[in-house]
């Protein structure tokens, strides 16, 4: 298990570097000229190499990635151009109403896609599955702001039950800021109601087929116990590894989810910074989504291995 | 009565070709009859033809400005309504379908070609150059797909051609990762082995041996990224980053009219919406089809 872990940690440690040389490459470098950009082409020249010496963007490429990346791993990511203030100033309220929303949505999806997903394996290629399998991945292939405004349509406009917006009145109770994250989070539960099901019906599917099933049906169990003790015991292993991996492209979904619901998260902030040209406050924010999609998608992996023996014994071979 | 020779062996060579085309068509036989092709066949096939044909069958001109009839709900004069510069909404959906179905599937040619190549050497090779590929992919998938295309757009600028570019490059890693998981299957096979004996080159095996043997994964992961990529485009120019801002474009309108949906104005809102959902549910109709009809 130890060796387990540490390859894992090493490849994700290696994963971390090349992500961050991408990410300041894409940030950083492809602008061009950074002042430049930020003060348009009217600018004089004095100010724009006033203020490229003032953001370090003067300096060689490499010294500028090591003091980026250095003062990132010491808490300072730097100073936002467009808000003039810390970037993690910025961050940390943002990525706590990000995970306000995600945790929302995921405490909604899970069981709701579990429940479907085996559902749909068990009256397989039947009317349920094909509704629920074909139903559940055309919602999940529709891009987000199409199925938020659906939802602000039927619900904000035409049945009036919640708001539009989803910023709660400050100081407003739990469950009031509950009744303005729902639309947002459901739009997220619809897209990855999907990808969970498909995922839980292929592990049941593949469990139904096992030998040790049929065992358990021969040997006179009834249905009820072969299905709760033998098939999703060993069915649910892989939708562990699918949720884990859908943190990353839940963020992809909150940058437009929350832009279209107005609610300052990590997504909105991303939103913001690409469309100020806000160098660093962009690179920093896109550097700690990947962070948490690699740490998510390593508990993950430890946890799949940690149910699945199999796997954590040939790594280590 | 048995006798050693195998009856089928002398002419198993000869029909090979023509047992391949026999066997495409019946591909393709399948397919038409499959409900779930036809269905996403309808649903894409008429946005295609609104693409190609555009203003040709529009009942009214997209882009004329007429503030004496702004928002005006839908009736027999304007089927779909007018948006909040009094254009026809039916006029700039059929329109619109143009600006999508041009930089999605070249975005998708450009991912697939690049990334089975990538997948077909690394898949090949591996060794150093395989785990290190692996490493930038894995690097470049921690990061979802909108926010890449986000950063990368925002330091080039929009157009036609960054999107086009930006979409592929980002398709690449994806589409590099199933090819190279599939060509790793094929090269412990026989014939592969056969030819890296007689001594071909790299390449030869590649794209003459491995490559014909593999079409299916990558004609399957062609059509689910044509799906993403119909996803992306309409996505980053709802977020403001359309191809062309002078062209009718669905996603654009989306975003430039939202806002008025508490005023009660829906219309220049859904259709639109409902436009995107059904080219993209149709196209991934296809997909599953075309994936049901290869893992067979």
């Amino acid at each position: 298990m130890g060796r387990f872990l540490l390859t894992r940690l090493g490849l994700a440690a290696i994963t971390l570097f090349l992500l961050s040389v991408l990410v300041f490459v894409g940030a950083n470098l492809l602008p061009g000229n950074v002042a430049r950009r930020k003060l348009g082409n009217l600018a004089d020249q004095a100010s724009v190499d006033q203020l490229n010496h003032q953001l370090g963007t003067d300096k060689p490429i490499l010294q500028q990635y090591w003091n980026w990346i250095s003062g990132f791993f010491h808490g300072d990511l730097g100073t936002s151009l467009t808000f003039n203030l810390p970037v993690s100033q910025l961050i940390g309220p943002a990525l706590m109403h990000s995970l306000k929303l995600a945790a929302f949505a995921f405490v909604m999806v899970v069981p709701l896609a579990i429940v479907g997903g085996v559902v749909a394996a068990l009256q397989r290629d039947r009317l349920t599955d094909r509704i629920i399998t074909i139903g559940g991945l055309s919602l999940a292939v529709v891009p987000e702001f199409v199925t938020g405004i659906a939802l602000i349509l039927i619900f904000g406009l035409w049945l009036d039950l919640f708001p539009v917006s989803a910023n709660a009145p400050d100081g407003s109770s739990i469950l009031t800021q509950m009744k303005y994250l729902f639309l947002p989070a459901l739009t997220l539960v619809i897209v990855l109601f999907g990808y969970i099901s498909r995922i839980t019906r292929a592990g049941t599917i593949e469990a139904l087929d096992a030998d040790y099933t049929r065992t358990a049906v021969l040997k006179g169990l009834p249905r009820r116990t072969v299905v709760r003790r033998h098939v999703l015991r060993n069915s649910l292993l892989p939708t562990i590894a699918v949720i884990a991996t859908q943190t990353g492209y839940l963020i992809g979904g909150l940058v437009v989810i929350e832009t279209l619901f107005n609610y300052p998260g990590m997504g909105k902030l991303i939103f913001t910074a690409a469309n100020g040209k806000d160098f660093p406050l962009l690179a920093s924010s896109v550097l700690i989504v990947g962070i948490v999609f690699l740490v998510a998608t390593l508990l993950a992996d430890v946890a799949y291995s940690l149910l699945n023996p199999r796997i954590r014994y040939a790594t280590a071979e | 009565m048995t006798t050693l020779e195998d009856p089928t062996a002398p002419i198993a060579i000869p029909i090979r070709p023509d047992e391949t085309k026999v066997e495409r068509y019946e591909r393709f036989r399948l397919l038409f009859r499959s409900p779930t092709f036809l269905l996403g066949f309808f649903l894409a096939g008429i946005w295609v033809i609104c693409a190609i044909f555009g203003n040709l069958i529009t009942p009214h001109d997209p882009v004329a400005p007429d503030i004496l009839s702004k928002f005006e709900a839908p009736s027999g004069q304007h089927l779909f309504g007018t948006d909040k510069l009094g254009q026809d909404v039916l006029a700039r959906v059929i329109v619109g379908a143009r600006s999508v179905l041009v930089v999605a599937p070249l975005a998708t040619i450009l991912g697939t070609v690049l990334g089975t190549t990538i997948g077909l050497i690394t898949g090949y090779y591996r060794g150093f150059v395989d785990e290190a590929t692996m490493r930038v992919v894995d690097a470049v998938l921690a990061i979802p797909l909108i926010i890449t295309a986000l950063v990368a757009i925002t330091a080039v600028g929009p157009s036609r051609t960054t999107l086009v570019l930006v979409i592929g490059f980002v398709f690449t890693p994806i589409i590099a990762k199933t090819v190279r998981a599939a060509v790793l299957g094929e090269s412990r096979l026989e014939y592969v082995q056969a030819a890296r004996l007689r001594n071909e080159h790299g390449p030869y095996v590649m794209f003459a041996e491995i490559l014909p043997n593999v079409t299916g994964p990558i004609i399957v992961e062609f059509t689910v990224r044509l799906g993403y990529a119909i996803f992306t485009v309409a996505t980053l120019a709802f977020l403001g980053f359309a191809a062309d801002p002078t062209v009718p474009d669905w996603g654009q309108d989306i975003s430039a009219h939202y806002p008025s949906i508490n005023g009660g104005y829906w219309w220049p809102v859904l259709f639109p919406s409902l436009a995107i959902a059904t080219l993209i549910v149709g196209i991934n109709l296809i997909a599953d089809a075309v994936a049901q009809l290869f893992e067979r």
